[in-house]
């Protein structure tokens, strides 16, 4: 058999039966191409949407969870229902203080103010924010810093804007950093400027001043807007979630069962229903490449079944020559591998090619849709591997039909 | 060299069978030019495809070059038509997009012989029914008598100890029918054993032996005083 791969004439009779049907090993070989091309840029684009996602949530603290106060809805311990609930202050240490696996707990603030620049006017969020929030949902600076200790200790009025709030507060082009905006009648100095990759996760945007200052200048005393809490690895974050809720319903005298006195918005939730989306995606993905392939190598059996049919003549003067059965059999395999085998390789240079200009069309940069459209090469050695033995199972077929006809009819037929 | 004795041979038809050789006996001595006669349905190309082993018999023995033909599988079929016969048919049966060369080179190469000799012999028995100058055409390219010239290349090239020639001039004109003729006589006069099939009389007076099949039995066996052209 080896010697049979390595003789000069085996590749020549096969040479010679395709270039003597040049159209019909044409369209064979576009029918695998396209499987195989399929495949390749499905894989490719899946991962690419996959890629992006990972960008999106590399932002963000996925196991996190938030929490914030609402209305009671059920009395307790003396209370009417409808009892207005804020989180405290002293609330964030008794919870790190009683609940295990907290990896970060961070209050946060927010009020809708109206901020000048000049002749420019706009009402947005203004956030007090601790350094900490960089920590779990990255702020990407453009110029400048986040807020840091120092603001926070010194009540400073300094202020990171968004870069969309920047876009409706000043000209194109005008360097932001140490010009001051008006919140509220009071003034800031912009320390920083950063850019969202994507609003999700709570609200977000506008301006965050340091949470001490947002305190003074609101006069909220100990109030937190809501609470935003990451569990460390190995820690259920739902878990956590409940236990929270049900420690501040204790702290703030409300009804165990109370479900709806706190609020509550898990990413983790969330980003398991995208990400099992995506595995829907890369199954359907496979499943239709693997189809089209299926279909491709058909097209090769089917092709060959013809061939034969159309060679039977010529299979039955090679017999009469002196080919054995064995001998016939194992060149019209040969054929459907030879096949497969070129025509796998161009699907796959083919794809590689479309996923390049698809990663140089809308691969790179911050706006990317499909971030590093790529396939594995293991993925690809198997899946050529599989188009080469199906390739070779169904140039079976017609090789036993080939050898099926006695010589006799083959030579009658003309 | 081929012995038959006692060969039955039926083609099933529907319900019925159709009774085709009704017990033929012939003996062919090495050397010997025979020719089959009859007319169509008398039996005489099953005979040829049973003596070409592209076909099986029913009842009755085939000897052939000693070796009585039993339990043939195909395998072994190709291995001793390879090795035996050369088949010369009525339509040539060239491969059409081979060249005479490779044509003629094809038998060897089943033989497993080498490239390099499969060539030099190829070509020396294009030289012999002298097509050396067309080695390198295609059939498409080559007139009816040329095919068969190279078909008859192409059946001596193993050098087989009989030469099975199916209506070889069949396709022919008169005048390419005598050239055809004339080489196959040459090669009998080499010594090669020649058996052809015909229905035409002129063919048949070439041979030094017909014998008249009708209706699936021999009617008559007899040698022929060749005359000599002038």
């Amino acid at each position: 058999m080896i010697k049979f791969l390595f003789d000069r004439d085996t590749w020549q009779e096969i040479y010679s039966s395709i270039r003597k049907n040049k159209l019909r090993t044409g369209i064979t070989i576009i029918g695998v191409m396209w499987g195989i091309f399929l495949l390749v840029v499905l894989l490719g684009a899946a991962r690419g949407v996959g890629n992006k996602f990972d960008t999106i949530f590399g932002d963000f603290a996925t196991n996190s969870v938030f929490i914030w106060g609402q209305q009671t809805s059920m009395p307790f311990k003396g209370f009417q229902e409808g009892k207005q609930l804020r989180l405290k202050r002293a609330d964030v240490g008794k919870i790190e203080a009683e609940i295990k696996g907290i990896e970060y707990i961070l209050p946060r603030n927010i009020t809708n103010s109206l901020v000048v620049n000049e002749t420019k006017t706009l009402t947005t969020g203004v956030f007090g924010d601790y350094p900490l929030l960089d920590l779990l949902q990255k702020k990407h600076m453009v110029f400048g810093r986040f807020i840091n200790e120092n603001d926070i200790v010194y009540k400073k009025k300094v202020c990171v804007i968004e870069n969309e709030t920047y876009k409706q507060l000043f000209d194109k082009g005008v360097n932001p950093l140490g010009t001051y905006l008006t919140i509220n009648e009071v003034s800031y100095q912009i320390v920083g400027l950063y850019k969202n990759q994507m609003r999700m996760g709570g609200p977000q945007g506008g301006i965050h001043i340091p949470f001490t200052t947002f305190q003074q200048v609101y006069n909220q005393a100990d109030n937190i807007g809501w609470l935003m809490v990451t569990a460390s690895e190995g820690f259920d974050i739902r878990q956590m979630e409940e236990d929270i809720k049900l420690m501040l319903r204790n702290i703030h005298s409300v009804h165990p069962e109370d479900e709806r006195a706190f609020g509550s918005f898990n990413m983790g939730d969330q980003i398991s229903k995208v990400t099992g989306f995506l595995t829907g995606m890369q199954f359907l993905t496979w499943f239709v490449g693997i189809a089209t392939l299926i279909a491709g190598v058909f097209a090769i059996g089917n092709i060959l079944l013809i061939t034969v049919k159309e060679r039977t003549n010529e299979i039955g003067i090679r017999r009469a020559l002196g080919a054995k059965p064995a001998e016939i059999r194992r060149q019209i395999i040969l054929e459907s591998i030879f096949l497969t085998t070129i025509a796998g390789t161009l699907g796959i240079i083919f794809g590689g090619l479309v996923l390049m200009l698809i990663n140089a069309a809308v691969g790179q940069g911050d706006e990317a849709t499909l971030v590093n459209p790529t396939v594995d090469i293991p993925v690809i050695l198997i899946a050529f591997a599989t188009l080469v033995v199906l390739g070779t199972l169904i140039g079976l077929i017609p090789a036993q039909r080939a050898v099926s006809i006695r010589p006799i009819e083959a030579l009658r037929e003309e | 060299m081929i012995e038959i004795k006692n060969l039955h041979k039926s083609y099933p038809m529907g319900k019925e069978s159709l009774h085709v050789l009704k017990g033929l006996n012939l003996k062919i001595e090495e050397g010997e030019f025979v020719s089959i006669m009859g007319s169509s349905g008398s039996g005489k190309s099953t005979l040829l495809n049973i003596v070409g082993l592209l076909d099986v018999h029913d009842e009755g023995d085939y000897i052939l070059n000693g070796e009585l033909i039993e339990n043939l599988n195909e395998k072994k079929a190709a291995v001793l038509r390879n090795k035996f016969l050369g088949f010369v048919f009525q339509s040539f049966n060239l491969i059409n997009y081979k060249t005479a060369l490779e044509n003629v080179s094809l038998p060897l190469y089943y033989a497993g012989v080498g490239r390099k000799e499969r060539q030099e012999t190829a070509m020396e028995y294009l030289e012999k029914v002298g097509l050396g100058a067309w080695a390198n055409h295609l059939p498409s390219e080559l007139s009816g008598g040329q095919k068969q010239r190279v078909a008859i290349a192409r059946a001596l090239v193993t050098q087989p100890k009989v030469i099975l020639a199916d209506e070889p001039t069949g396709a022919l004109d008169s005048t390419t029918t005598d050239s055809v003729m004339d080489l196959l006589k040459e090669i009998n006069n080499e010594g090669m054993t020649v058996f052809v099939i015909t229905h035409e009389e002129e063919v048949a007076e070439q041979s030094k032996r017909i014998v008249r099949l009708k209706d699936g039995v021999i009617i008559s066996d007899e040698k022929v005083n060749q005359k000599v052209k002038a």
